[in-house]
């Protein structure tokens, strides 16, 4: 028998239309040459399909990230994801924290640094979540699970599309 | 050294070493090797499950070669490694839950020896002083101490149980059998043996209650006379801990650590390792991918001592650094090792 699921019956909201991709001119006016700076919107891209571990919609759908929630600085080489479970005893947090630590960990530039939290008063035992998804030896360890990674690479698998 | 001599200090990039196919976490030199004309010999162990020997090409070079690469034992990540103190075995310990003991034989590696037990993940080995007691610490919030007995035998002669979360990093204490361990519940155990029952039990717990760290403590390191130790954080501090030598190596007040000072406001992210050298510089590796050395200040008071940012080397690897440490000998040379897969020598100049 399947496991009980931890939230029934998520909300599931309406996505905002997708604008296309303009390529936005350096300071340098229009060198095609200058670097082209990553920004939000381009990071928000890499993890918008990722899927929630137990329902067929994106994280997108769910309103566990938004744009928004993403905040990058380029030019420090920093980037800081604040997700929101979809309830406050989501059992899945880590999963859905780890996931999106992988997506980035896999699209981004090795320079970059990369922080995953749980937006402040979304859940209930959102310190040691942080402290989890943050400490890079017990997600190197966790990485190293067959059925974990499986978990991962399914909620993945959309966002590579 | 002499406060002008420290303001000319450099830290020069004399070798970088590659071979590792993923990160890596822990470097140990040979204490046996680096003086008397013997090559200096490194070890390092990786998330690719190897563990790589570097030796010095000859006693003056500062090149080094891949002597050897120790495989197809470990399952899983090689976390930390410790040489024994005659420098004839390697303990090695892997996310895999075990610890390998291995010795040199001609120029192949052979492991003698593997140690089960553990729950999960073995994150760190540490040798006592003479070499007869072996220590282990796991995800399993557990620290067991082996004695080592002959013929490759080790004896399992205590399982401590104390820490409330994962711990980091086993290390005895350089002159007497002591040992401390820190955690991801954010303390310093200190670990010492009864003297009448052969237990051994925890004396003392340096949390936050006695100005000790508020998150997760990945290391520490002793001064080379013993009476100090450095500990570093996930709270982006370091920290000096002290105690009365003399009643320490009588076999008294093995519990009277206390915190001498706090190391706030240099680094910016998680700070992985602390290594203290033997002239008294403590380097540190950070995950903001840079090395700091610091050093006692002279205009202190014994009480009280204050230390003093040496240099920073910012970008000295291209990612996190998970290791650094001096080489046992007075030859000034520092490795570093990094998510990036390299390992890097440093000469202080």
């Amino acid at each position: 028998m399947a496991p009980a699921l931890i939230n029934a019956n998520p909300i599931v909201y309406e996505k905002k239309e997708r604008p296309a991709r303009i390529r936005q001119p350096g300071d340098n006016g229009f060198d095609e040459y200058a670097p082209e700076l990553i920004d939000q919107l381009e990071i928000f891209e890499h993890i918008r399909d990722i899927k929630d571990p137990e329902h067929p919609y994106s994280l997108e759908d769910l309103k566990v990230i938004t744009e928004d929630a993403v905040e990058v600085d380029d030019k420090r080489s920093y980037v800081r994801v604040t997700f929101t479970p979809t309830v406050e005893h989501c059992s899945m947090a880590t999963i859905i924290g780890l996931c999106l630590r992988v997506k980035l960990m896999r699209s981004l530039p090795s320079r970059f640094k990369v922080d995953i939290r749980v937006a402040p008063g979304t859940h209930a035992t959102e310190d040691a979540v942080n402290k989890q998804l943050n400490d890079k030896e017990r997600v190197a360890a966790a990485l190293e699970n067959p059925n974990l990674v499986d978990m991962v690479d399914e909620c993945l698998h959309p966002s590579y599309e | 050294m002499t406060q002008m001599e420290e303001e000319r200090l450099k830290l020069t990039e004399v070798q970088t070493l590659e071979g590792h196919t993923d990160r890596v976490w822990g470097l140990a030199w040979n204490p046996s090797t680096g003086a008397d004309g013997v090559p200096a010999v490194l070890a390092s162990c990786s998330g690719d499950k190897t563990v790589r020997i570097w030796q010095q090409r000859s006693p003056s070079s500062t090149s080094f070669d891949c002597k050897a690469v120790l495989e197809d034992r470990h399952n899983r990540t090689v976390r930390s490694s410790a040489w024994s103190p005659s420098g004839k075995q390697l303990a090695t310990a892997s996310f895999d839950a075990t610890t390998a003991i291995w010795e040199q034989n001609g120029e192949d590696f052979e492991c003698v020896s593997t140690l089960e037990g553990h729950e999960n993940e073995v994150k760190s080995v540490s040798w006592n002083a003479s070499g007869s007691l072996l220590a282990t610490c796991s995800r399993d919030k557990c620290v067991w101490i082996w004695e080592v007995l002959p013929g490759n035998e080790f004896d399992c002669v205590s399982v401590l149980q104390g820490h409330t979360q994962d711990v980091k990093m086993v290390q005895w204490h350089p002159k007497v059998d002591v040992l401390f361990s820190c955690s991801y519940d954010n303390t310093i155990k200190v670990w010492a043996e009864d003297g009448d029952s052969d237990d051994w039990s925890c004396v003392q717990t340096l949390g936050e209650s006695s100005s000790g760290h508020s998150s997760t403590v990945w290391a520490l390191s002793f001064n080379e006379t013993g009476d100090k130790m450095v500990t570093c954080s996930d709270d982006l501090t370091i920290k000096v801990w002290g105690v009365d030598i003399e009643r320490l190596l009588s076999g008294d007040g093995t519990g009277s650590w206390r915190h001498l000072c706090t190391m706030s406001g240099y680094h910016d992210r998680t700070i992985f390792s602390v290594h203290w050298s033997r002239e008294g510089i403590i380097a540190t590796g950070a995950a903001d991918d840079a090395i700091r050395l610091f050093s006692e200040s002279e205009d202190h008071s014994v009480d009280e001592p204050s230390y003093r940012l040496l240099l920073k080397k910012e970008k000295a690897h291209g990612m996190d650094i998970n290791s650094v440490q001096w080489s046992p000998t007075a030859n000034r040379l520092l490795a570093s090792a990094s998510d990036d897969g390299t390992i890097k020598i440093w000469k202080l100049e």
